[in-house]
């Protein structure tokens, strides 16, 4: 079934690049076609997923070039599970998006886009490391020619430098992940470039830091965590609407995933060593990001930089080490995308209507698309993380998590929480309220049938997953635990227990932190088919 | 005073606690779904009859509450994370009961009286869409059983105050009110998140994992006192938000942009009142920390005078109102700061009665002078309107503490517990401001509906009492303002906070009262008798004027010190260190791989001699190299 999900997209690839481009409205069902046979095929994936288990599921494992240890080994686990999801759902969305949004060679964006697709996926289900480097760089391709073929004015600058910069840290990545081939050779007397193989390895602690840094950086551009950011408002302004949604909502969540699945269980020691250095970026992160989306003038920019700055959250959970914090942190992945996939098609809405995204071209626009600004309003709202909504599970989980792993990090992210009200808000102001003055935007109309299909489930899974998050969470937890585990067993041998776990909630108990300590053995042990077999007696400890 | 752990009372329980909630919001579901197709009529009727239905059973949740203990709805898990276990869990208990009573009580009220107020508002659904939306959000803080829950319920609140006050969007200045509500209120939830964040791990470091009420109650004394006294000061600094305090009251007097009948509900009954709910609810842990208490008194104290001073000069109606409204949550805080829970959820009641009232009729007053707002421009308004001149003195009695009405037993009550307390200076800053109290109020009553008219020709012949849909209101509220007094609120918080009656000099007792009666004659003296005595007061003390005027220009100073720094910070943030800085050194290390590429296509010239020149040069350095190390001479 993964492979289907991984294929499909391509296929219908193929498919389209025997019709005839004259015939965009054939080319664009199509695309359709593909994109929801893909989503209603990977719905199987939540139905015959296992919410106890907490290794690959679904898997696929063929030899590829055994030679070198290469294998085309695929699975599905909990932190996999709903970001294939979210990737499946959000395509035929913006292929929706693109009636409207793409005029000019419709063929050669949609093939380019089922491609991306099928990178994205391979990406999110590659167990083998060879094999996700493909799929990473698969991705690259179609998204440079996105930017580059269908963006703004500046757009092959954007482009370049989005693919510059994205080479630069993957090629890193690259020799990492050879060296690790190689250290497996050395070690077990073959090659292998399989996670499950390479999680077995012995990394000395000075080479770890090495090859850390390498995963981290390619992964840290692409997040992009701060000051490797740069490349994001730029590549966001001049991409098409479809891009920039796919962009942000499932792109950057490569590089938190990146840390999740390889950079944390292949190097636990030096990942638990760069906590602090990672943390303090995140914060800082969290608030430029909002300070600096305060001021911007265009719209599209104003998102890239909140997605700065909500990325910030999301790496700050991944770090805090602790079962709140990652599962947050993947809860804010899939929200983010959600929300920011959202807002930049809500922009996409306005920029179609009017060929502008600058704030001060608008106001008042309420009147005139009252549907609009309602959808915009919830968006908003969920991107600010206001109960109810989804946003709030994961930025609650993740601030409660890093509070825990280190209170002024915790503390000061929570100046994120304010300022994402400010910026929010003040560009929902100048968009919507006021009088309408500018008689440009007199004749607005307001969403067509088309485009509240392409809103109405967003804005559902938004309330369903602020509302009612448990579904999502019970799936990701006994990966999310068994990751955990797996960083603090060997980050414990090599004594650097206290580093994630520093900081309890009050400075004059140390029981704190062994009391977390032994929360994550307690929630450890109520699992039944944990891999490991460190397991403490097991107890209730929930005072309910 | 010693107080049961709410976890041994006897707990009951029901399932339809969640329909109290579900109602309102079946409400907005209708009003923005259906309402387009159902016509304004069955708008009307359907948006307070959900109310009024959350009501009756608000009311039988009173009536079937088990002496002493609570009743309880476990509706579903709803956010599981490690040994972290939120539930949607619902609780009556004595505090709630009362709470969600005056909610839906007062709520139905201005429902009702809104049908009138909105009658020739085109977009009126969407204004009941928020309205009911509010209802639901602020049923749940109350019946929440776990911070988290109630946090939901406190954001959602602050919604539909951001939605309300900006209702009339496209006035500029309107929407600029709801989003510096939201956005203050945000620096308050701040202080909520980290406070919940300081006492989960405090408590988890003692194995106690979770947010519900009841547990955290009966593990209070496992955290040491700083830690308590952190987690009751965050959540003052969220309460000081959402309840307009000292120092981040400054949103409520510009909320008076909304609808004034959303003014009554949300920005004088309900909704500002749950900071002094927040600290009720937590009020076991702010028993353990006397520091923390002394704070939420003498903020209390200080606002309630500080905000009376401002009202004493104000102009406009709604904002002589709102900073009122500012200054007896002061005296709700001042009354929780001296541990008199059940006096300060007292005065959260009556004040529901009489603001609501109050508010509703200066509604009734600017809806009858057509959108006017300015007192100065009103004057004899109670022959054209006795109903609401009737109802809107009972008002006036009611807040002052005039005998025997129900503030005089409120207020009264928690200056005695100041006074019983050993808060002597704090006592008489209450009282002091009891006397402005009246002052100020009454200074309103008389320039709005005494004396000649000051309207402009034009409006005072069309000035015309409300419909009755507005006015029966009115009555019902100007009633309970009078008997209100008499539903002995501590008695039914007794199981919560115990009973206490404190036992005070008869002087002490009586004189916030006799400051009051001062201050209503000399509002008299000053608005009636002699009103040229009052410009000869304010051009005496100019200076003083003007800075009540002005509002001790404290807006113009956060501007100063908070807003515009921040926002220079983030131009500069983003002008120079993000695009010169950051980007110079990207796109420099760009250029530098750029040149050294240049340098190296120097060499790369496609000139075969020139690569057999280069090839036999390197194979003549190299075997130098090795011959000269096979022979010993050379120094490598």
């Amino acid at each position: 079934m993964v492979s289907a999900i991984v294929l499909l997209p391509l296929l219908g690839g193929l498919v389209l690049l025997a019709l005839d481009p004259r015939d965009p409205a054939l080319v664009r069902r199509a695309a359709l076609g593909t994109t929801l046979l893909t989503f209603v095929v990977s719905l199987g994936l939540l139905l015959e997923f296992d919410a106890a288990a907490a290794d690959f599921q679904f898997v696929e494992h063929y030899a590829w070039i055994p030679d070198f240890g290469v294998a085309y080994h695929v699975g599905v686990d909990g932190i996999s599970l709903f970001l294939v999801l979210l990737t499946t759902l959000l395509s035929p969305l913006v292929v929706l998006s693109t009636w409207s949004s793409v005029t000019e060679r419709v063929k050669a964006y949609l093939v380019c886009f089922l491609v991306l697709e099928t990178g994205m996926i391979g990406a999110f289900v590659a167990v083998d490391l060879f094999l996700f480097y493909v799929f990473w760089e698969v991705m690259l391709i179609p998204m440079y020619f996105l930017i580059g073929v269908w963006g703004g004015a500046r757009r092959i600058y954007a482009a370049l430098k989005f693919l510059l910069y994205t080479l630069a840290g993957s090629l890193l990545m690259l020799v990492a992940i050879l060296y690790l081939a190689a250290l497996h050779d050395a070690q077990f007397g073959r090659p292998s470039f399989d996670l499950l193989h390479l999680a077995a390895l012995d990394v000395p602690a000075h080479v770890q830091g090495w090859l850390f840094a390498a995963f981290g950086l390619s992964f840290a551009i692409k997040v992009p965590l701060f000051p490797f950011h740069t490349w994001l408002p730029d590549a966001h302004v001049e991409a098409p609407t479809g891009g920039s949604v796919i962009l942000a909502a499932v792109l950057l969540k490569m590089g938190t995933y990146g840390f999740l699945r390889f950079a944390l269980p292949l190097f636990p020691d030096a990942a638990l060593a760069a906590a602090p250095l990672v943390m303090t970026l995140s914060v800082i992160g969290i608030v430029y990001g909002a300070l600096v989306a305060m001021v911007q003038p265009d719209l599209k920019k104003l998102v890239a930089y909140s997605s700065v700055s909500h990325l910030g959250f999301v790496m700050l959970g991944v770090f805090a080490f602790n079962t709140q914090g990652t599962q947050g942190a993947l809860y804010q992945m899939l929200g983010h995308g959600l929300s920011t996939g959202a807002l930049f098609l809500l922009v996409g809405v306005v920029y179609e209507r009017r060929h502008t995204r600058l704030i001060g071209e608008y106001g008042g626009l309420w009147k005139r698309m009252p549907v609009f600004a309602t959808v915009f309003l919830v968006t908003l709202l969920s991107s600010i993380g206001l109960p109810g909504l989804n946003g709030f599970v994961g930025e609650f989980l993740i601030l409660l998590g890093a509070f825990a792993a280190n209170r002024w990090a915790g503390g000061a992210a929570l100046a994120g929480v304010v300022l994402g009200a400010v910026y929010m808000l003040r560009m929902y102001q100048r968009v919507m309220f006021g009088p309408l003055t500018n008689p440009a935007n007199a004749a607005l109309p307001d969403l067509s049938r088309r485009e509240v299909t392409i809103f109405a489930p967003l804005v559902g899974l938004m309330l369903l997953m602020g509302v009612y998050p448990q579904p999502f969470l019970s799936r990701m937890a006994p990966s999310v635990e068994a990751t955990l585990t797996r960083v603090h067993a060997v980050g414990r041998t090599a004594g650097h227990e206290t580093m994630a776990l520093r900081g309890p909630a009050i400075p004059s108990e140390p029981a704190a932190a062994e009391s977390l300590a032994s929360d994550l053995r307690a929630s450890r042990s109520e699992r039944v088919n944990q891999p490991t077999d460190e397991r403490a007696a097991p107890g209730d400890r929930n005072e309910q | 005073m010693e107080h049961p752990p709410t976890a041994e009372l006897a707990v009951q329980t029901v399932c339809y606690l969640r329909y109290i909630v579900l109602l309102p919001l079946l409400g907005v579901a209708f009003n923005l779904v259906l309402a387009p197709r159902c016509g304004r009529r069955m708008v009307n009727l359907v948006s307070p009859g959900v109310v009024l239905i959350a009501f009756c059973l608000s009311f039988a949740a009173l009536l079937q509450l088990p002496d002493g203990g609570a009743l309880v709805d476990r509706v579903y898990s709803w956010l599981h994370s490690g040994a972290l276990q939120v539930d949607v869990a619902l609780r009556v208990d004595p505090l709630s009961a009362a709470m969600i009573a005056i909610v839906t009580g007062v709520g139905f009220l201005i429902h009702v009286y809104s049908v009138g107020y909105m009658a020739e508002e085109p977009d009126a659904a969407r204004y009941f869409a928020y309205l009911n939306l509010f209802t639901a959000a602020m049923l749940l803080l109350v019946l929440g059983d776990n911070l988290l829950l109630l946090f939901v319920g406190w954001e959602g609140v602050g919604l539909c105050s951001y939605l309300l006050i900006g209702f009339w969007y496209t006035d500029p200045e309107k929407a600029d009110a709801g989003k510096k509500a939201f956005i203050v209120n945000r620096i308050g939830d701040a202080g909520f998140l980290l406070g919940v964040f300081v006492l989960f791990w405090g408590l988890a470091a003692h194995d106690v994992w979770t947010l519900s009420f009841g547990t955290i109650a009966a593990h209070a004394g496992l955290l040491p006192t700083g830690v308590v006294t952190l987690v009751c000061l965050l959540f003052f600094v969220a309460a000081t938000g959402k309840s307009a305090q000292i120092p981040l009251y400054v949103w409520l007097p510009d909320a008076m942009a909304g609808p004034t009948p959303v003014s009554a509900l949300i920005h004088a009954a309900t909704m500002v009142t749950a900071g002094i709910y927040l600290i009720a609810r937590m009020h076991f842990l702010y028993a353990l920390s006397p520091s923390a208490l002394a704070v939420v008194a003498v903020v209390g104290a200080a606002t309630a005078l500080f905000a009376a001073t401002i009202a004493l000069v104000q102009t406009d109606i709604k904002k002589v109102l709102a900073y009122s409204t500012v200054s007896q949550l002061g005296y709700m805080f001042l009354g929780l700061g001296v541990g008199a829970y059940a006096a300060a959820v007292f005065h959260v009641m009556t004040h529901a009665f009489f603001k609501a009232l109050l508010f509703l009729g200066a509604g009734s007053v600017i809806h009858g002078m057509h959108e006017e707002q300015d007192v100065r421009r009103m004057g004899g308004l109670r022959r054209a309107m006795p109903t609401t001149y009737g109802t809107f003195a009972v008002g006036c009695l009611a807040i002052t503490g005039f005998p025997l009405l129900s503030g005089f037993f409120s207020k009264d009550l928690i200056l005695e517990h100041v006074f019983a307390g050993g808060f002597g200076p704090l006592w008489l800053v209450g009282s002091l401001g009891a006397g402005l109290t009246a002052l100020y109020m009454f200074r309103l009553l008389f320039l709005t509906f005494w004396g000649e008219t000051r309207a402009a020709p034009e409006v005072a012949g069309r000035i015309h009492e409300s419909p009755r849909v507005m006015t029966v209101p009115l009555v019902v509220l100007a009633v309970l303002s009078v008997v209100g007094g008499y539903f002995t609120l501590p008695d039914l918080l007794a199981p919560l906070y115990g009973h206490a009656h404190p036992h005070v000099p008869l002087l002490v007792k009586y004189l916030p009262t006799l400051l009051a009666l001062g201050g209503i004659g000399t509002a008299y003296w000053l608005y009636v008798r002699q009103p040229a005595a009052a410009e000869r007061l304010g051009r005496r003390f100019a200076g003083v004027h003007r800075l009540l005027l002005n509002k001790y220009y404290v807006d113009e100073a956060y501007d100063a010190v908070v807003v515009r720094p921040l926002m220079a910070a983030a131009e500069w943030l983003w002008r120079v260190w993000d695009t010169r800085v950051i980007d110079g050194l990207v796109n420099g290390t760009a250029r530098v791989v750029q040149a050294g590429g240049l340098f190296l296509r120097f060499w790369q010239t496609g000139n075969v001699q020139a690569y057999a020149l280069s090839l036999s040069l390197g194979a003549i350095v190299l075997f130098a190299y090795y011959l000269g190390r096979v022979l010993g001479v050379a120094p490598w």
